[in-house]
């Protein structure tokens, strides 16, 4: 069974923007709005993400959007809540993004069963080891059509990705440098020995370039050694900006566009 | 070796290694050489080298003469403290900088609560020359000063940790992002017996030097190798791990880990983890963790900052599980009782970490002909201003 992920890889070829946000941030109830904005002016994906208090791999934008979010009380029944009728509304590929310690105190199996049933397409839980999903949930993720979609940095060695790339379905996450999201440490997508090593592997998987990509210019330098690139922390800024989230999300994302 | 390791870097059901993929280089070339390189010759015979000659081992065994009689049974101390830089947290210190040069690592990274662990770090690396940046969370910068001060007296640059309750959970938090950002020339020495495989094992392996001394003083004094109780704080849970480990598998010996219950269990102000948490994951391992239903990390409180922390290492966890050790929790208020009985019975100031597993010795029961050694984990030069200040000392 084809989910949206594959879907939409298999129609557009290149340029292709994923956007992350922070479920509940800036309000508990934007999920909805957010989501439907963004697909409104064009993006291809979006990473919804879980907050959660210690984000071991995020940089201080994504720290603060995820504390702010629990505060406004968001949770993964709340975000279940907020996405149970998502798929009368748009059929953008939606991917959930977070830390496994909430997913595993709601459940790893009711998790699956609950994001397969409103209608979600792909998971990121950047401290769930390939190994360990491979052993314990692959199975469970594949049952319910969800693609798990791995990270692969610029020290990742080439057994080890092609390890990941047989067993996910949906992309390959290219983490653009050595970083936490968010980093402006002026390495991001310049890495091109490594992305070209990758586009040589010829991988089962397409590749998206994410973490640092913050404006056209990298956004089109990662588009010209992937099929796409990932914005996460520079949007979260674009959405503390005054003016109307609908305001706000249309100039970020001209502003990426062109 | 029952409660040892297994090869996928589980204890029972606790440990593994749960990180994102940007470390897993790292962790993996750890992985595959902490046990061939803490066995080459030459590693052995830096590391015994200077922890004799440097570190000042082997410590003490103290026969609390004094304290025994208060608790009509027979009380040795284990004098961590006495330890160069004042904590049994250099024994580990000594054996990672070694592991790091050994790996060809430049530049030396560390999380610290109380600061001796920081402290003890920053010792290692101006003894080997290397680069040391210590996280420490805002709140412990200030109550535990003096570790600050030494620390940049080494040439260490302390970066405060700003995020969540600003103590040792937060700098763990802020060491690892700086791990994730910097992938090709720094090591990371975790101070306890947490974090991912392999290092609950690792650290074990370094401060497992306490309870292999403790077996030849124990043999000399009692005329056995064991004692009837070990007790040890558990913050972590490295100074535990180390006065436990070569006794996990001798059910006779009882293991006493102790933790902190702050203001009490039931407060809300508390870091007693094995009574207040469950399964979880935190900095990179499956173990019992403080959390709300939804997973997310409590804050924890104790007013002794090295064991001010939500979690604990694997290897207690399964500890606790399997109830092969007994868990008991102390207030802030009992081990600051505890530190003044010390002082005024012996003539030893105890951190206050320590102070908590000298408080549990009214609460274990031991007999008068039977024996138990309470690990000292560390010396109470760090603590004086709290306890000038809470022993109304200032004035006189
Ligand atoms: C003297 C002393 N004892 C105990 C601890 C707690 O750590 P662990 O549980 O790893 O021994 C610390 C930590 O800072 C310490 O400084």
């Amino acid at each position: 069974m084809e989910n949206r992920i594959n879907t939409l890889f298999s129609e557009k070829q290149q340029g292709l923007l994923s956007v992350y946000f922070t479920a509940g941030y800036p309000n508990l109830n934007d999920t909805v709005d957010i989501i439907l904005e963004l697909e409104k002016n064009g993006v291809d994906l979006i990473e919804v993400g879980m907050p959660f208090s210690d984000p071991l791999a995020d940089g201080p934008t994504i720290q603060q959007s995820s504390d702010i979010a629990i505060r406004n009380g968001m949770t993964i029944p709340k975000l279940f809540e907020q996405l149970k009728d998502i798929r009368q509304k748009t059929q953008i590929p939606l991917i959930l993004m977070g830390y496994l310690n909430p997913v595993m105190q709601y459940g790893v199996e009711r998790f699956c069963r609950k994001c397969s049933e409103v209608g979600i397409d792909g998971i990121i839980l950047p401290d769930l080891p390939l190994a360990d999903y491979v052993r314990e949930y692959k199975q469970l993720f594949e049952e319910n059509n969800l693609s798990k979609v791995f990270l692969v940095t610029p020290q990742t060695p080439e057994q080890r990705i092609r390890e990941i790339d047989s067993h996910t379905n949906g992309f390959v996450y290219m983490v653009s440098s050595a970083s936490t999201t968010g980093s402006t440490n002026g390495k991001a997508v310049v890495n091109t020995d490594y992305f070209g090593r990758v586009a040589g592997m010829k991988l089962r998987n397409p590749g998206m370039i994410g973490f640092g990509i913050h404006d056209n210019h990298t956004f089109t330098q990662a588009c010209n050694h992937a099929r796409g690139a990932i914005i996460g922390s520079a949007f979260i800024k674009a959405l503390a900006q005054e003016g109307s989230l609908q305001q706000n999300i249309a100039s970020f994302i001209q502003r990426i566009r062109n | 070796m029952k409660y040892a390791v297994d090869e996928n870097g589980f204890y029972g059901k606790f440990g593994g290694a749960y990180i994102p993929e940007m470390l897993y280089p790292n962790v993996e070339e750890l992985r595959q050489n902490y046990l061939k390189i803490m066995q080459e010759p030459d590693f052995q015979a830096e590391l015994q080298m200077l922890l004799k000659d440097y570190v000042g081992r082997p410590t003490p065994l103290y026969f609390a003469k004094r304290l025994s009689e208060k608790y009509n049974t027979n009380i040795y101390l284990k004098r961590e403290d006495l330890n160069h830089t004042g904590a049994h947290k250099i024994n580990n210190t000594v054996g990672q900088v070694l592991m790091a040069k050994r790996l060809g690592k430049k530049r030396i990274i560390a999380e610290t609560g109380a600061g001796q662990h920081g402290v003890a770090t920053a010792t290692v690396c101006a003894l080997m020359d290397l680069e040391c940046i210590v996280y420490m969370g805002e709140v412990d910068i200030e109550r535990q000063a003096p570790n600050v001060a030494r620390m940049k007296m080494l040439g260490a640059t302390v970066v405060p940790a700003t995020s969540g309750s600003k103590t040792l959970k937060d700098a763990t938090n802020e060491a690892i992002r700086d791990w994730i950002n910097n992938p090709e020339d720094t090591y990371y020495i975790i101070g306890s017996v947490v974090g991912p495989h392999p290092y609950p094992d690792m650290v074990a392996r370094f401060q497992s030097v306490i309870s292999e001394e403790m077996m030849a003083q124990l043999s000399e004094k009692t005329g056995r190798d064991y004692p009837d109780y070990v007790v040890a704080c558990v913050g972590g849970g490295s100074n535990a791990a180390g006065a436990f480990y070569h006794y996990l598998d001798r059910p006779e010996v009882k293991l006493v880990a102790v933790e902190a219950a702050g203001l009490g269990i039931d407060s809300g102000e508390s870091a007693a983890t094995s009574v207040l948490g469950k399964e979880g994951i935190i900095h990179g391992s499956r173990t019992l963790l403080m959390q709300t239903e939804d997973g997310q990390v409590t804050e924890p409180y104790s007013i002794s900052a090295g064991l001010d922390y939500p979690g604990v290492g694997p290897m207690h966890a399964h500890l606790f599980e399997s109830k092969r050790a007994i868990f008991k929790n102390i207030t802030d208020e009992e081990a600051l009782q505890a530190v003044l009985e010390l002082t005024r019975l012996e003539g030893i100031i105890p951190a206050l970490e320590s102070a908590h597993a000298l408080a549990a010795l009214g609460r274990i029961g031991a007999g008068p002909d039977e024996v138990v050694v309470v690990n000292l984990s560390g010396r109470g030069d760090k603590d004086l201003a709290t306890y000038l200040d809470r022993f109304q000392l200032n004035g006189k």
